[in-house]
């Protein structure tokens, strides 16, 4: 393999180049607002800033962690990330069980099946969706931005191909010793799915975390909003009607620059932090989760 | 009454028991909410006691001066993000795969995955702010070049593209996995034998690669096929504004305007499940077609 010829290696290192280019390219409107909400709004307003802060400041951060909104909605986030993902796991760990068995041991297991997978394909859409939530009441609820999603379908099935993959023998060991099936799914199928069920945590963490819409329409008012939902009344709802070319830049407030940057860097640090164990977990858990025989 | 067997299974009907109550309500409840399409839905009455009347939405919703505009901005939006959408994965993953070093290319791999998990509310922000006219920096940049200042979310002949190059930002990197993942099923043993048989990178590419990668990029492409309706709604909902409207509304994004908005339920709802019909035909056409073509299954 290491007797390239000389056409080889020009083109690996073109090759690196441009891969590393791209990948650069991909990250660089994240840096550049970056360093545009560490930077004064001096510096910001007169476009300044490319890839490192001028006058390097930490006022937007400060002021934005002290505003009571923002630290309110990031309550409500956290609150429905820990609620929703306890529920989503619970779920998909119960419903994935019965439907890994096959037809045989589990009667009705074909029509459960079917049953489930037929809200994979075909849904109400937004507008009975939004009337059925009205109607139970849960408008301005925090179960409204957690119990329509909890069973995932999709989760479900790749947990259950993760469960088919385990051996049989120790399921029928353990009927041997008298366990039932909840005893089997606690304490072997629960244990031995780790990979497969942090992924699936991680991911339902990662939703939860992202999810606007259902909180934008779902809650009776803005100080109900989890984080997302109040990001984007604030840094993305703005009516490009009134703002004509030559207005937009007296009009945006030079602060209210860096203070946005601030807000989305600010929300997007959780999942920059989480999101390369992700990529490790997921090519263990899922891809192997989902390889059919 | 119950067989030792059946009592056996008891605790496996216990489990599924929580899930399928919640999906009756949340998932099948709203497939029953879809009647108020047929009526005069009023919010007082109730879906049990408001008038039936017939097709009158549909028809209403014919004439609405803003359908056939919507229609074609989601046809054109939705297939040429398909397009791009993989096309440039599949280059992306077959340069990824000559990369000798495996650290450097896993840390190209982490870079290029991240916008992938930030929510459209993150990305449009950071949209919104480098694409400033005033501000941003790619008009800085443009302005380097002596470009005038484009106002890409404002003008509806830049919109399109935008969305379409935003949404490849988004999802080419995490695309490439899938891709990836087939070159790596691919047997060492056919490139070891192509070297002896003098084929140099190019030709291994072109007779050995790119051949193992055709069932999953037959595969994505007929899947996609579902998707023609689907131009993104979180993306264009957080992007577009009324100056845009013209190329760049989308159906879903009607809806919610015309439900949720105005709250004409009956219409909005008429109009999702004319949307909702293609779009299930047209799945289950591709699903057919994976199945014949990629002898795919979902399970």
């Amino acid at each position: 393999m290491n007797h390239l010829t000389r056409a080889g290696r020009v083109f690996n290192a073109f090759n690196a180049g441009f891969l590393l280019l791209l990948a650069l390219l991909c990250l660089f409107p994240l840096v550049n607002v970056l360093a545009v909400s560490l930077s004064s709004s001096s510096a910001a307003g007169a476009g300044l800033v490319t890839l490192w802060p001028v006058d390097f400041t930490l006022q937007s951060y400060e002021f934005v962690l002290n505003k009571p909104e923002f630290l309110r909605a990031l309550l409500i986030s956290v609150e429905r990330l820990l609620l929703g993902t306890a529920i989503n796991m619970l779920l998909t760990i119960t419903l994935a069980y019965p439907l890994s068995k096959e037809p045989a041991a589990f009667k009705g297991r074909t029509v459960y099946v079917w049953f489930f997978v037929v809200t994979i394909l075909v849904g109400g859409g937004l507008i009975p969706w939004y009337l059925i939530i009205q109607k139970l009441g849960l408008l301005g609820s925090i179960w409204a931005l957690v119990l329509p999603g909890a069973v995932n379908v999709f989760n479900a099935v790749l947990l259950l191909n993760f469960y088919r993959g385990l051996p049989r023998e120790l399921e029928e060991a353990a009927f041997v010793d008298g366990a039932g099936h909840w005893r089997i799914l606690w304490s072997i199928y629960v244990p031995l799915s780790m990979p497969a069920i942090a992924t699936l945590i991680l991911f339902s963490m990662v939703g939860h975390w992202n999810s606007w819409f259902d909180g934008l329409i779902l809650m009776n008012s803005p100080s109900e909003y989890p984080l997302q939902s109040y990001l984007q009344t604030v840094v993305i709802n703005r009516d490009l009607t009134l703002v004509t070319m030559s207005d937009a830049a007296t009009l945006a407030a030079v602060s209210d620059r860096t203070l946005k940057g601030a807000q989305i860097f600010l929300a997007a640090l959780p999942i920059i932090c989480v999101y390369p164990f992700l990529q490790r977990f997921f090519i263990k858990g899922i891809v192997v989760g989902s390889v059919k025989e | 009454m119950f067989s030792a067997k059946a009592r056996r299974q008891l605790p496996l009907h216990l489990m599924v028991l929580p899930s399928l109550v919640l999906v009756l309500i949340f998932s099948y409840g709203p497939i029953g909410g879809l009647v108020i399409a047929f009526q005069k839905f009023s919010i007082i009455k109730g879906i049990l006691d408001s008038p039936f009347n017939g097709l009158d939405n549909f028809r209403y919703m014919l004439q609405l001066p803003e359908i056939g505009t919507v229609v074609r901005n989601t046809l054109v939006i939705a297939c040429m993000k398909i397009v791009a959408g993989l096309a440039v994965p599949i280059v992306v993953s077959l340069l990824l795969n000559e990369l000798r070093l495996q650290l450097f290319k896993r840390w190209i791999q982490t870079m290029i995955y991240l916008p992938h998990f930030l929510s459209w509310i993150i990305l449009g922000g950071i949209l919104i702010d480098i694409l400033s006219p005033s501000q941003g920096i790619i008009n800085q940049l443009l302005g380097a070049f002596g470009i005038e200042p484009v106002f890409f979310l404002g003008d509806a002949r830049w919109f399109p593209a935008v969305v379409v190059v935003s949404d490849v930002w988004k999802e080419f990197g995490f695309s490439t996995i899938v891709y990836l993942a087939a070159l790596a099923g691919i047997n060492p043993a056919l490139y070891e034998a192509a070297v002896i048989d003098g084929a140099n990178r190019w030709k291994q590419t072109l007779h050995i690669t790119l051949p193992g990668m055709i069932p999953v990029i037959v595969l994505l492409a007929t899947l996609s096929l579902g998707n023609v309706l689907n131009a993104g709604f979180d993306q264009i909902f957080n992007l577009y504004s009324p100056v845009v409207y013209e190329t760049g509304d989308i159906i879903d994004t009607l809806v919610y305007r015309i439900g949720l908005e105005q709250a004409q339920y009956s219409l909005a709802t008429a109009v999702g499940l004319m949307k909702s019909i293609v779009s299930v035909i047209l799945i289950s056409v591709s699903y057919y077609l994976a199945y014949r073509l990629a002898n795919y299954r979902i399970f």
